[in-house]
């Protein structure tokens, strides 16, 4: 599925689209780092990249108003009848799931990924460059800023 | 418990993919899609071995590589908009004021 997005990517005419099936390949790729048992990598990753950047990506891309595909009204009727159903049964999957779930066992207390060890690790070993990494973010702001001023 | 030369098949591929569209991409937005996609395949190494060696310095290095990506698109964007305001396009080929 990851690589079916990320070929979309490429394929897609219109930049958005593009962009939409980015949000589908990070997704798809929390869920293999789910598996991978580093279930904080897999939420910071939903939250961080699906959620913060891809807006801000899809947010300039509706700002600067790309134009758009010749033939998008008329593929827009009939993804219509195929994307009812499917969001339905999507809703119906989790329903069906959540009904399912069972109550969670006694957790893996010392779990390689859980975010106890993350921060322990973070906080103690790696205290420096997430400092740096502040001074990076701050950077960046500024800079961004910067940029995006009427005149520079 | 899926073995590890999948992740690192996967992340090849991913990586792959990205330099392709990085390559044959003239949008400066689908050029930065494709450094995240390319970014996300090296995360998704970086976990698998971090999974495999029980060590957590992959998923910190993770995390720092998600700060990475989140500050290259802020300033990224930004000179998107400014790209834009001057020249009316984000085709890479037309900017080619630096150009010699």
């Amino acid at each position: 599925m990851a690589v079916g997005a990320a070929i979309n990517v490429l394929v897609q005419k219109h930049v958005l689209y593009s962009a939409l099936s980015v949000i589908v390949m990070l997704t798809a790729v929390s869920v293999l780092f789910v598996f991978l048992r580093a279930d904080f990598i897999a939420v910071i990753q939903v939250i961080v990249y699906a959620g913060a950047i891809m807006v801000l990506f899809t947010f300039v891309i509706m700002l600067l108003n790309l134009p758009a595909d010749e033939d998008g009204v008329d593929r827009l009727r009939w993804l219509k009848f195929i994307g009812i159903p499917l969001g339905l049964f999507l809703l119906f999957l989790i329903v069906a799931t959540l009904w399912n779930v069972e109550p969670l066992r006694a957790t893996r207390a010392e779990m390689v990924g859980s975010p106890k060890a993350i921060g322990t690790s973070l906080f103690n070993d790696y205290l420096l460059p997430f400092e740096a990494t502040s001074l990076l973010i701050l950077i960046a702001l500024v800079g961004a800023v910067v940029f995006a001023k009427k005149d520079l | 418990m899926i073995p590890i030369s999948w992740y690192l098949i996967l992340g090849a591929v991913l990586f792959l993919i990205g330099v392709l569209g990085f390559l044959i991409k003239r949008n400066i937005i689908a050029l930065l899609l494709s450094v995240e996609i390319m970014l996300n395949a090296v995360n998704l190494t970086f976990v698998a071995f971090s999974t495999q060696h029980g060590q957590i310095s992959g998923q910190i290095f993770v995390f720092f590589v998600l700060v990475v990506a989140a500050a290259e698109a802020a300033v990224g964007l930004a000179l998107v908009i400014a790209m834009f305001r001057n020249r009316e396009s984000l085709n890479v080929d037309r900017s080619n004021l630096l150009k010699w």
